[in-house]
């Protein structure tokens, strides 16, 4: 889901949380509290099995600038300006964005194409029973289906036993859960991954080195992102884990499944933000209703509020991420991107102290970041990797699906902004990358190689 | 250096960034249409016959090529309405971005984006072992190719200043000489090997092109030989 941040007054409306993308500012609520609250439930949510949880965590882009909804209330003048800085702001946020789903995308295909273990298929996850190998083609699609509905349903689970959680306020449960899955993320993946890539390199490395570095990157993750930490080093650490999410996602998922998931993710995030009674609506409408940010351990936001005079919370990044994921999805959850917020401040404060009339609404304003989801990132980073992994037109179709889904995100982003309410982000962009893959890879490739071979030029 | 040219005039500002992302979107939409058409075109078509597959290769070229240039204008018109849009919003009456920034950017985008899809496969199959023109092809394959893959993404440059010109100012014979341009410079790809009809004649259109853009955008030879020496 994309949200606005919206910095402008916490009291000014409940309704300011409803973009969970957007407003950095969320509820008047000690950031620290409720994003610690909050990452326990997304942390909770990562523990689960289910990997693609909610996309509604993954898919809340806030557009802080979009937050604009919240202002305007007061007044028309408010308002105007409000639209036009939403208009302004807005392709700096939209920049905000793409550099973090780009840096995503870029290690995840950077591994895919160095590492060799990310292709091997060693397996399969037990939220994809059906095996692929048949020989029939009716049956394999047969087979992928059937994996789809057993993801879907694992991710429907658990994403209404998360907003069932949240409802009923069971906070420490949310927040072990979500510690758990991030410990098990930023070690154990982490492992894995260095090893893998050691392997890859030829590199030696012996066991007490190898358990310095682990543990010190595990700790100081641990510490930045559920607790306080400097904002770049919060989103370097989010994208890092959406980054192994993702990895092991392309490793574990059978090929077709892949691909049947990812559409169908994308319905069911459609629904599930949109429809009135799903659940990653509801969890929405419930923090919004008890002024709380919705939680921050699955959210990446590129906006943060910090309580420095202004007596605005730190509500950036404290976006749950509706993602309900299995152990391995833990990781997940932890993507909060508390740190956006946080590079937002240091430029916005500067203007605060020459403008102090207007400095409030300033730096509600300027402070509005923008908020995505971590499953966002982890299934944009997936279809990604996925293209570079199994293609046989290799980087053409990799950039393709890359253009392809930095424009559904501008696209996505402009509806925020339309609509000033919390969004879906993995459908526009998903098709468009789903759309550009299939035909890249059987229209274009063909196409390009034999124009490559004669070395002819359009 | 179009990255370099990307770096340095467009990574700073936002609007610039979405600007190029949604041209290369746009010339990657265009591919799309026309590699459909000459898929379409094969399929259909007899494969043992080499002549017809030329052939059809070339009007592949060349109905790629005009569909750039009509992807081209329907940028152009995107980018108007949103210019309007701009122009509405913001609260001097004066857009951020000039048309011929978004000409720039725009070319720049197409640019980027064909050079990338030609050269890309190119450079990883180089990162790894090999021969160049081991069965008698030529040996300067890697390096025309560069060469011809950066004087391409110049002229997108050129041409999409060029294309925006026209368009705002209602000159057809200026969209028209970018289209004949850019069919010439396609048509004369089809000279490789032979690497002096095709690179020469690319890089002085590029040239021609270069000047025609530059004195569109408002620069004259006294603005040249001012910034040469340095003088302000």
């Amino acid at each position: 889901m994309i949200t606005f941040m919206n910095n402008s007054d916490s009291e000014e409306e409940p309704c300011n949380e409803r973009t969970s993308l957007m407003s950095a500012e969320s509820p008047p609520v000690p950031s620290y509290q409720d994003g610690l609250q909050a990452s326990e439930a997304g942390e909770a949510q990562a523990h689960r099995k289910r990997r693609a949880g909610s996309s509604r965590g993954p898919n809340n882009i806030a557009s802080g600038e979009m937050s604009g909804s919240g202002v305007p209330v007061r007044e028309s003048i408010l308002e105007n300006e409000e639209e036009e800085l939403t208009l302004k702001y807005g392709a700096k946020h939209v920049i905000m964005l793409f550099v973090p789903v780009t840096l995503c995308m870029i290690v995840v295909v950077a591994t895919i194409k160095s590492v060799r273990f990310y292709t091997e298929k060693n397996g399969q996850l037990i939220y994809t029973p059906f095996s692929e190998d048949t020989p029939s083609v009716g049956q394999r699609l047969l087979n992928s289906v059937l994996n789809t509905i057993v993801m879907i349903s694992v991710i429907i689970v658990m994403t209404v036993f998360l907003v069932l959680l949240y409802k009923y306020r069971c906070y420490k449960f949310i927040h072990g859960w979500l510690i758990l899955s991030s410990l098990m993320l930023l070690f154990l993946f982490t492992y894995i991954y260095l090893g893998e890539v050691l392997k890859t390199y030829n590199v030696a490395m012996d066991y007490p080195t190898l358990f310095i570095v682990i543990w010190n990157f595990g700790a100081v993750g641990m510490i930045c992102i559920h607790w306080k930490g400097p904002l770049q080093l919060q989103q370097a650490y989010l994208i890092m884990i959406s980054a192994l999410m993702a990895l092991v996602f392309i490793k574990y998922l059978p090929e077709w499944s892949a691909w049947v998931i990812l559409g169908a993710i994308s319905i069911y995030d459609l629904m599930a933000v949109l429809c009135p009674k799903g659940p990653l609506r509801m969890l929405v409408e419930t923090a919004q209703e008890r002024n709380e940010p919705i939680f921050p351990a699955l959210i990446y936001s590129s906006a943060m509020m910090w309580t420095v005079g202004m007596a605005k919370p730190d509500t950036a990044a404290r976006g749950p991420s509706q993602q309900t994921w299995d152990a391995a999805e833990d990781g997940r959850e932890h993507l909060r991107s508390p740190s956006h917020a946080e590079s937002q401040m240091p430029e916005t404060r500067s203007p605060v102290p020459t403008r102090p009339a207007t400095s409030l609404e300033e730096l509600e304003e300027e402070e509005r970041g923008v908020k995505l989801g971590l499953g966002d990132f982890i299934f944009y980073s997936v279809l990604v990797g996925k293209a570079a992994a199994t293609a046989s037109g290799d980087w053409n179709t990799t950039l393709a699906c890359f253009v392809a889904i930095l424009i559904g995100l501008c696209l996505t982003l402009l509806l925020l902004a339309v609509f000033k309410k919390a969004l879906p982000a993995l459908p526009i962009s998903i098709t468009f990358g789903l759309i550009f893959y299939f035909s890249t890879d059987n229209l274009v490739r063909p196409f390009m190689d034999t124009l490559a071979s004669h070395q002819l030029y359009i | 250096p179009a990255f370099g040219l990307f770096i340095f005039t467009i990574a700073r500002d936002p609007l610039r960034i979405i600007i190029l992302i949604a041209g290369a979107f746009f010339w990657l939409v265009s591919l799309l249409l026309s590699s459909l058409i000459w898929f379409i075109a094969v399929k259909a078509s007899d494969p043992q016959d080499e002549r017809l597959q030329k052939g059809l290769l070339i009007f592949g070229v060349m109905f790629s090529v005009l569909l750039q240039e009509a992807f081209r204008f329907l940028y152009y018109k995107l980018l108007r309405k949103a210019i309007e849009g701009l122009v509405a919003l913001s609260e001097d009456g004066c857009s951020p971005i000039s048309i011929q920034q978004m000409a720039y950017v725009a070319g720049v985008g197409f640019g980027l984006m064909s050079g990338a899809f030609s050269m890309i496969n190119l450079l990883a199959d180089a990162l790894g072992p090999g021969t160049v023109g081991i069965h008698g092809d030529s040996q300067l394959y890697f390096l025309t190719s560069a060469f011809m893959t950066m004087v391409l993404i110049f002229l997108h440059t050129f041409w999409g200043i060029l294309f925006f010109h026209g368009c705002e100012h209602r000159r057809w014979w200026e969209i028209a000489a970018v289209v004949i341009m850019h069919l010439t410079v396609s048509g004369l790809s089809f000279c490789n090997p032979l690497y002096v009809g095709s690179l020469l004649p690319s890089y002085l259109l590029m040239a021609a092109a270069a000047a025609w853009a530059y004195l569109l955008s408002g620069g004259s030879a006294q603005n040249l030989r001012r910034f040469l020496l340095c003088k302000c």
